[in-house]
């Protein structure tokens, strides 16, 4: 039982998807269906989570079967100490974002949910593969769902957002296709396990544009504005907190340690660019005129910051980037669900239409203050924890690269502050009429369950870092 | 002169297919003419079973190649793996072809016509011997010439027809002028004695023997539809009925491939250097003429027809790496490939039996939520042209890239990489037509009042191939172990 975890956590949400859509259910009975296998899907991760034995190194729930011998590919899925936690904040926020789409109600629920139970299975799969082939094919298949919910439920811009998306996505991707071919034949195998390494700077580079194009690292992030704008809310919230970390899982699981050498000395060029993002998202979310801009960039920034915490290329730094991963992905998750919900009752996310919330909304108001307050890293936060030790990581790799993350860090208090005043203070803006309601028992009990979580590492950062295994 | 010994059994999968060819054109004379259709179909379909069987029994029982009928022909799983797939091919095209409204009077014809063309293909495939060669080839595409005007009151159909005859048959001149080269510099007309020819007589840079072998690759880049030999694809492939195009696009495709592998390594392995490279050019320009050209389409057929000229390209990636790899990533390729090209034609088919007019990229506007197999089906198709996961067409990139890279040709891999890329535009705007853009205007749906007709063989059809199209990617291991079995039977 125990060997099958890893493979149940994939393969549950995906044949909830057939069911989903194969079955000719009632539209409720979709979504409830759905929701159900979400759920059901948290808790058997946090089944493997006390299962889980954090003293010894190395995959466990692991299982492998030969997919095509002749050039060594097999199905290999396992998770590590630091992959759990990347499934469980996924799986979390999933889970979130079907609920809020439960609640909301959105046409051709079916389909719908359908896409959202095999996005889950992608991304669980993504973070659990031990085959770098298998990785590449669930990589890839996270972009299929992820095209049509953006491009069939999204904005009137939908249409250029996913093509942007889209290419953009492949255009990395097919490079890294073309990086792991290389990788693989030269080295005789695709299994991640077996601890091969590679001096080659051009297949370092491919799998570095895969990814610098998922995070997205500046300035491969042309798609994200469309992206994050035009999606629905909880889709946003799985892009920007989900979907991005599987770049981060790729830098760490496969780019560094695999390619030692290229990373090492190709550290320079990952660090300013995502040194470069950090400062030029934070810049440019300070001045977004929408919340959603505001989340988007930040996420930009954020994921540098992730970047440059595991390019650091020591424990400190990586752990750092661990956790700041965990509580990026709830918390951009707990933001655009929020830009939601906001977006409900003003129909628009311009602050200069947006103001005054607070007044009688006293549960959104304590939830976005909640959420802002962790995102911009105020001292005790589980935010500032991981950005500490992501700037404690890279200061011994220069002092130039730390003092960049704290000028990022600082922006992000600006930004943040101006968010949730826009929002929430000031003169009642045009767009939100009186009648708009607090927070309806449905919205809190999707998104009080993100921020708690949040408090509760806040309370306890060492549930992560001290639980880490590579 | 003495008489071969005849295998028939190496012949059979073509026998059967003839036969049910001859059925079929009885059936046009004496069965009446309320039962000739169901009654050619099941003969066509029954024949193409049984070539599919007999070419399964065959690969089954050969376990080292042989040369049969005086060496004319070769005995090998090589040409039997290819058969398998036509006769496929040509049992998926009858499922196509049924519900089209060909006239009474030429359906007989039809089928025939049809198992009579896949007779040929299935012949073509065995050819050791450069007499067969032309044979094969000439009377497959003689078939395809009348299948692709047999709609005579189309004009869009007879000008297909008269344009594929034409270039066609230019084609097939060439091709026989570098027969006739080949054989005149080293006077032999099997494979491999050709080989020995050469070797023995030092005619590795003999300009008759290069420019004949020059002349035989752009013969057979014609059939397969490779740039520059390309030109009468599209005009083609959107002037025939499309049944015809949907079997043409999957066998035709094949048996060239198929064939031009068998006689690059059987006859010329001492000119490898300069045909891999000649191949890996046809197949760049193929790569960069098909895609770029596919972006601008808003006809379905046509764009469907730059994409072959595109995938040829990927297939001939895998020729030009010459190797016990490459003919494995060829011969997996085609699987997913067939059928995804057969399934996504017969979406077409569908959609233009419904509307009654040419299928565009408007016209299928909102398809996929009014037709969900047949809408997800060519989700299926797409992905697999695009070679994205969870389809065949991911693992047969993959398989074609890494053949290339291990022939060390990386470059090539870099081509294949940014032609996917740019693919992806036209393969998703299917895509983005039938999902995320609604009918702008009401599309008249031909028969007025009702729904349209439901089609449940064209749809089990449809089916059938997203089955192959998606279960490629998952029994990838016992595609590959027969593929391997296949292509250990060739001098590689």
């Amino acid at each position: 039982m125990t060997d099958w975890l890893a493979t149940i956590l994939i393969v549950l949400p995906l044949a909830a998807a057939l069911i989903v859509w194969l079955l000719p259910l009632a539209d409720r009975t979709a979504g409830s269906l759905a929701l159900l296998a979400a759920l059901v899907e948290i808790g058997v991760w946090i089944n493997a989570v006390t299962r889980f034995d954090f003293g010894v190194s190395g995959p466990q729930f692991d299982q492998q079967h030969s997919w095509f011998g002749d050039l060594g590919v097999s199905y290999h899925v396992g998770l590590y100490g630091f992959s759990l936690w990347l499934v469980g904040m996924s799986v979390v926020v999933l889970g979130a974002a079907i609920a809020y789409a439960f609640w909301t109600g959105r046409p051709r629920p079916r389909a719908y949910f359908g896409l959202m139970l095999f996005l889950t299975g992608a991304v669980v799969g993504v973070f659990s593969s031990l085959d770098l082939l298998l990785f590449y094919v669930f990589f890839e298949a996270m972009l299929i769902p992820l095209y049509v919910l953006v491009g069939v439920w999204g904005g009137a811009g939908r249409l250029t957002a996913t093509l942007k998306f889209v290419i953009y996505t492949m255009a990395g991707s097919l490079l890294m296709l073309a990086a792991i071919v290389a990788f693989g034949l030269t080295e005789g195998t695709f299994d991640l396990a077996s601890g091969t390494t590679s001096d080659n700077d051009l297949i370092f580079l491919g799998f570095v544009a895969a990814f610098a194009v998922k995070a997205p690292l500046f300035p491969f992030h042309g798609w994200l504005p469309d992206a994050y704008r035009e999606s629905s809310a909880e889709v946003a919230a799985v892009l920007s907190g989900v979907v991005s970390k599987a770049a981060g899982f790729g830098f760490l699981f496969i780019a560094i340690p695999h390619f030692p050498q290229p990373a090492h000395d190709l550290q320079w060029l990952v660090l300013a660019l995502a040194a470069a993002g950090l400062v030029y998202g934070s810049l440019v979310a300070f001045r977004a005129p929408d919340v959603r801009g505001v989340i988007a960039y930040s996420s930009l920034a954020q994921m540098s910051l992730v970047t440059i915490g595991l390019f650091a290329l020591n424990t400190l730094g990586t752990t750092g980037a661990v956790l700041q991963m965990v509580n990026h992905g709830l918390l951009s998750a707990s933001l655009f669900l929020l830009a939601g919900v906001i977006e409900r009752r003003a129909t628009t996310g311009d602050f200069a239409l947006l103001g005054g919330m607070a007044r009688g909304r006293p549960a959104l108001a304590t939830v976005l203050m909640t959420a802002g307050v962790i995102a911009l890293a105020v001292p005790g936060s589980t935010a500032f924890a991981g950005e500490f030790l992501i700037l404690a990581g890279v200061f011994n790799q220069g002092w130039g690269w730390a003092v960049a993350g704290a000028l990022g860090i600082v922006l992000a208090a600006m930004y943040m502050l101006r968010l949730i005043s826009a929002v929430l203070h000031g003169q009642v803006g045009s767009a939100v009429p009186d009648e708009a309601l607090d927070l309806r028992p449905a919205e809190l009990a999707v998104v009080v369950p993100l921020v708690a979580l949040l408090l509760a590492l806040s309370a306890w950062p060492a549930a992560v870092t001290d639980h880490l295994t590579f | 002169m003495p008489t071969p010994n005849v295998d028939w059994f190496a012949l059979s999968p073509s026998l059967a297919l003839l036969g049910a060819s001859a059925l079929c054109l009885l059936g046009a004379v004496f069965v009446p003419a309320a039962a000739r259709k169901l009654f050619s179909a099941s003969v066509a379909a029954l024949g193409f079973a049984g070539a599919g069987v007999m070419a399964g029994w065959l690969f089954a029982d050969t376990h080292r190649a042989t040369g049969e009928v005086a060496d004319a022909i070769t005995r090998d799983r090589w040409g039997a793996f290819a058969q398998i797939l036509v006769a496929g091919a040509g049992l998926l095209a009858v499922g196509v072809s049924y519900g089209q409204r060909t006239r009474a009077d030429h359906v007989g014809e039809y089928y025939a016509l049809l198992t009579a063309s896949a007779a040929g293909m299935a012949f073509l495939v065995q050819a050791s011997d450069l007499m067969t060669l032309f044979l094969g080839l000439e009377w497959f595409s003689i078939c395809l010439y009348i299948l692709c005007a047999i709609e005579i009151d189309a004009v869009s159909s007879l000008e297909a027809g008269l344009k594929y005859l034409v270039v066609g048959s230019f084609g097939s001149a060439v091709l026989l002028y570098g027969l006739a080269l080949v054989y005149g510099a080293t006077g032999e007309l099997k494979f491999g004695a050709i080989a020995d020819a050469i070797q023995a007589q030092g005619l590795e840079n003999d300009g008759l023997v290069l420019a004949g072998l020059a002349l035989i690759i752009a013969g057979l880049g014609f059939k397969a539809s490779a740039a520059p030999f390309h030109m009468w694809t599209p005009d083609v492939y959107e002037g025939a009925p499309t049944p015809v195009t949907s079997f043409m696009s999957a066998a035709t495709k094949t048996v060239a491939l198929v064939l031009a592998f068998r006689v690059l390594v059987t006859a010329f392995p001492a000119e490898s250097d300069v045909w891999e490279l000649g191949i890996a050019v046809i197949a760049c320009v193929s790569l960069a003429w098909g895609n770029i050209a596919a972006l601008v389409q808003r006809n379905l057929k046509r764009m469907l027809a730059y994409s072959s000229i595109s995938h040829a390209g990927f297939m001939l990636i895998a020729v030009a790496a010459d190797s016990e790899l490459g003919a494995k990533a060829l011969l997996y390729y085609l699987v997913p490939y067939g059928a995804a090209s057969l399934g996504a034609f017969g979406v077409v088919a569908a959609r233009e039996r419904e509307l009654g007019e040419r299928v565009t990229l408007d016209n299928i506007a909102g398809m996929g939520w009014e037709r969900p197999l047949l809408g997800v089906s060519m989700w299926a198709f797409m992905l697999a042209f695009a070679g994205l996961p969870l389809t065949g067409g991911f693992v047969g990139k993959f398989y074609v890239f890494a053949a290339a890279y291990d022939a060390g040709m990386w470059w090539l891999v870099i081509v294949g990489v940014i032609a996917t890329a740019v693919s992806l535009y036209y393969y998703l705007a299917v895509v983005r037509s039938m999902y995320m853009r609604m009918p702008e205007l009401e599309v008249r749906l031909a028969p007025v009042g009702g729904s349209p007709p439901r089609e449940a063989l064209l749809q089990s059809t449809v089916l059938a191939c997203t089955a192959v199209t998606i279960g490629a990617f998952f029994a990838v291991q016992p595609l590959i172990d027969l593929a391997e079995k296949a292509a250990a039977q060739l001098p590689l």
